[in-house]
């Protein structure tokens, strides 16, 4: 195969070292796709890992700023990405040429849990598994455009989609197809329209006039003309909107359709990210204690591994709640402190030393590792004792001070914060619900409004990306300050230079 | 590697700096990560461009997080939102004494000059950048054809491959190469300068020289070179220092150096010239002899000297003359005003400059080689 790796074989010791691990983590139950190895050096580290992981992608400069930073980083001793692989099947995973043998275990073991997380969590399941030859197809294809129609005409459209790419519907892959238009079996016969009770068929004239009833029939198919909105409900996956309705030339259309497969490609590891790398380091750390470390090893793979692990104040680091709560839940099923009879125990002490010796911690985790993902994760598994042995905070902005303050430990709450920050990723609900706004064709969006403002001014730069592939006028509804408001974005004749914007209450 | 993220990542800088994409100029923010480089500390900066998002308002949002720490207490470690993006925005202007900024190297400082002042492209008098090239077989490469094969070269790949690969076996050394192994010899061009150009740099160290002056002198030698540089492959620099006599020094005790005494200028023109009559011929050197003084000369006398060694000796072989007066409480400035009076201010070949502090200087570099000479 070529893929463009420049790679060098795996060393016969490391190649030992992968049937050793490989075989621990099958004997722990670990069912994953084949899994090569590649070896690569510090730049290809970082050109990789600016390209997601993925050896070829298309041009873009968004990745050239990805790799000045993370080589940077390198080569100031400030960062090392110890490993990286991507979900195919079969998975690649990368080994850096300089670590130390210790590490590459670590990695291989890491990399092992990833690969088994890939292959059977739920929202992977519909993740496109041959996503190494469609980058690189997407990378011919993106070049051949730009040959065509010059590179910065594609870049340009390839920067404005990106403004949109996190609005997609994560879910959408898991839903049913779209049901046809409804039976019309609940429409009235037309004729019926308006039409009064009479019994009494020589005063129909009268109590029904034909003109009346034609009148009454007109209105209806204008009321039915007008409900045939587009889109019918409002809908979340903005791209796919612009796909099928923008007026775009056949390359532009093109281009987003890739751009689109490939933001769905990495929304479930946005999703995951802290079940994922909780996951891999749970069994990195059970495959090294339990199995792999020689005596010599150990000090080197602890500090990594606290490195791996440490918590900077403000931050969730998701190796560590990851792990954390693995090992949580292992913990009580194992004891089988959970369920009604647990939770209606009013005795701290009880509680504490609760141990029904069930023993089902190992396939309660497994089974989690199946169905959840981040937010059901934490929805469902984190407890009170937990968070407070994490010593979990929730942070708010204080105008007064100027700064980031600890507002309290309550659970609800920080646990609310949690996985609201989770939730859609963090980012801000839009939705299309009018591609005919004011019947001039102007697409209207709305912002589901959860208790936080939007930023007016990157705000009104995304309105101009969407305008400029709309090519019409685009509306926003949002509440700002507690006042609902519209954003206006008007493109300018070119699409290209400054439009109009402005903003009036509703 | 040439991988085609060198592309992607020239393409960044290009629209960092402002070449390309105008566009995206009001999305740039000039982060910085904080690095070590043997006992200092260096800021390293990492400029981002962020591509437009829906996004919260930067203090509506909250956070959870892990730690020690009571209500009311500072979330530590700047500004927690920033996770992905080291420090944007409020760092930039502190740069502490120890801290030193890399990253843009010479070439493209002297881009950034020229493009800032506009300053022209040199043209060199004569021929005298000529520049031969010569093309050797002195390198190897993974590709060529198999007549340039190098046999020891790929025995030597094989070997190694086969060494980390374990195939190999002392007791029966059998390499076998592949693909991969093979090694061409290659060539190299080698440019080869036929001519160059040579700064001599002169400065006064009289008594009436203050460090502050100095200063000036070391900031804007620093740019010229830089400058010349990137003009010139090759460019010898001579350093003399003068009093009231005056002599050839190396660079370090160029900047350091703190004599008092009297100032005759002419020693030091005298040493130039002698300088440019053993080394330098004219006919294959771009010369450009730049003065540093805070202008006061011992007397009249002298500055008569000067003006003839100028007119009739220095001027015929030199590029262009410059000279610098750097303001100082004690000088006079009397030589400046000499010199304008006899060349004055549109002359071919001598350039004149004064500069007041160190907001002077891109002037002065203006006035230097704002002619193309």
């Amino acid at each position: 195969m070529s893929y463009g790796f420049d790679s060098t074989d795996l060393t016969p010791d490391l190649k030992k070292l992968r049937e050793e691990i490989e075989g621990y983590a099958r004997g722990y139950g670990l069912d994953f796709f084949d899994t090569i190895f590649e070896m690569i050096d510090h730049d290809q580290m970082n050109a990789f890992a600016a390209y997601g992981g993925f050896p070829i992608r298309y041009p873009h400069w968004r990745f050239g700023m990805d790799f000045d930073q993370l080589s940077k980083g390198y080569e100031y001793g400030l960062q090392k990405i110890y490993e990286m692989v991507i979900n195919t099947n079969p998975s690649y995973a990368y080994l850096m040429k300089s670590n130390m043998m210790v590490d590459q275990k670590t990695v291989m073991a890491h990399v092992y849990g990833h690969v088994d997380f890939f292959k059977n969590n739920y929202w992977f399941s519909k993740t496109n598994r041959k996503m190494l030859d469609t980058m690189a197809n997407h990378a011919v294809r993106i070049r051949n455009l730009m040959d065509k129609y010059g590179v910065d005409r594609v870049e340009q459209f390839i920067d404005w989609v990106l403004a949109i790419e996190n609005l997609i519907d994560p879910f959408l892959p898991f839903q049913n197809p779209k049901r046809e238009e409804k039976a019309s079996d609940e429409d009235k016969p037309a004729s019926d329209v308006g039409r009064l009770k009479n019994e009494r068929s020589y005063m129909e004239k009268y109590i029904n006039p034909p003109e009346f009833l034609a009148e009454q029939r007109k209105k209806l198919a204008d009321q039915q003309k007008q409900d045939k909105k587009n889109p019918a409900e409002p809908q979340k996956d903005v791209l796919l909107f612009l796909l099928e309705n923008s007026p775009l030339e056949e390359w532009e259309h093109d281009v987003l359709a890739m751009l689109r497969d490939e933001a769905y490609y990495f929304a479930p590891q946005a999703q995951t990210k802290i079940m994922n790398e909780g996951w891999a380091s749970y069994w990195h750390s059970k495959i090294m204690t339990e199995k792999a470390l020689k005596a010599s090893e150990i000090i080197d793979f602890c500090d990594h591994h606290a490195g791996t692990l440490a918590t900077q104040p403000g931050r969730i680091n998701p190796y560590k709640i990851g792990i954390e709560l693995f090992r949580d839940i292992e913990d009580r099923w194992n004891r089988g402190a959970f369920g009604k009879e647990y939770d209606e125990c009013d005795n701290l002490r009880e509680k504490a030393s609760w141990d029904k010796k069930l023993g089902l911690g190992r396939q309660k985790i497994f089974e989690v590792r199946k169905v959840c993902n981040d937010v059901t994760f934490i929805d469902q598994y984190m407890t009170p004792e937990f968070m407070d042995r994490m010593q979990m905070y929730n942070y708010a902005f204080n105008r007064r001070t100027n700064q980031y303050e600890i507002v309290d430990r309550d659970f609800a709450k920080t646990k609310e914060k949690l996985l609201f920050s989770l939730t859609n990723r963090g980012q801000p609900f839009i939705y299309v619900v009018d591609g005919n706004d004011n019947n001039r064709g102007e697409l209207r969006l709305q912002h589901k409004h959860m208790g936080m403002d939007l930023d007016v001014k990157w705000t009104r730069e995304t309105m101009r990306s969407i305008a400029a592939i709309w090519r019409r006028t685009v509306n926003l509804e949002t509440e700002n300050e507690g006042q609902k408001k519209v954003y206006t974005y008007s493109p300018s004749e070119d699409h290209v230079s400054e439009g109009e914007f402005s903003e009036k209450f509703i | 590697m040439s991988h085609q993220i060198r592309r992607d990542h020239s393409r960044f800088r290009n629209i960092v700096k402002g070449m390309i994409k105008q566009n995206l100029k009001k999305y740039i923010t000039h982060g910085e990560m904080i690095g070590r480089k043997g006992k200092d500390l260096v800021t390293i900066p990492v400029p981002q461009i962020e591509i437009p998002r829906f996004r919260y308002g930067d203090k509506e949002q909250g956070g959870v997080g892990q730690g020690e720490g009571d209500a009311g207490d500072p979330v530590g470690g700047g500004d927690p939102q920033d996770g992905d993006q080291p420090g944007q925005g409020e760092a930039g202007n502190q740069g502490g004494e120890h801290e030193l900024e890399v990253e843009v190297n010479l070439e493209e400082l002297a881009e950034l000059l020229g493009e800032e002042l506009q300053l022209p492209k040199i043209e060199p008098r004569g021929h005298k950048t000529l520049k031969s090239k010569v093309d050797k077989y002195t390198s190897i490469a993974s590709q060529g054809p198999n007549s340039l094969r190098h046999f020891k070269r790929t025995f030597k790949e094989t070997l190694k491959r086969q060494i980390a690969t374990g195939l190999y076996d002392p007791n029966k050394p059998i390499l076998v190469p592949i693909k991969k192994d093979f090694r061409y010899r290659s060539w190299k061009s080698e440019v080869k300068n036929e001519n160059s150009a040579v700064i001599i740099y002169m400065m006064d160290v009289s008594g009436s020289m203050g460090d502050e002056q100095k200063e000036i002198v070391r900031t804007e030698s620093f740019w010229i070179n830089t400058w010349l540089r990137s003009q010139y492959q090759g460019l010898e620099t001579r350093y003399i220092i003068h009093d009231a006599t005056a002599r050839e020094v190396d660079e370090d005790t160029f900047y350091r150096t703190r004599e008092s005494g009297g100032t005759l200028i002419s020693s030091a023109y005298k040493l130039c010239e002698e300088i440019i009559a053993n080394d330098y011929p004219p006919s294959d050197w771009n010369i450009y002899p730049f003065h540093f003084s805070d202008g006061d000369n011992w007397s009249g006398e002298d500055t008569k000297i000067c003006l003839d060694l100028l007119e009739n000796s220095l001027l015929k072989k030199v590029n262009a003359f410059c000279y610098g007066q750097v303001e100082s409480r004690y000088g006079s400035g009397q030589f400046y005003k000499d010199l304008n009076e006899t060349f004055g201010k549109e002359h071919e070949q001598v350039f004149l400059s004064r500069i007041e502090n160190k907001e002077g200087i891109l002037q002065s570099i203006k006035d230097f080689l704002g002619k193309g000479k």
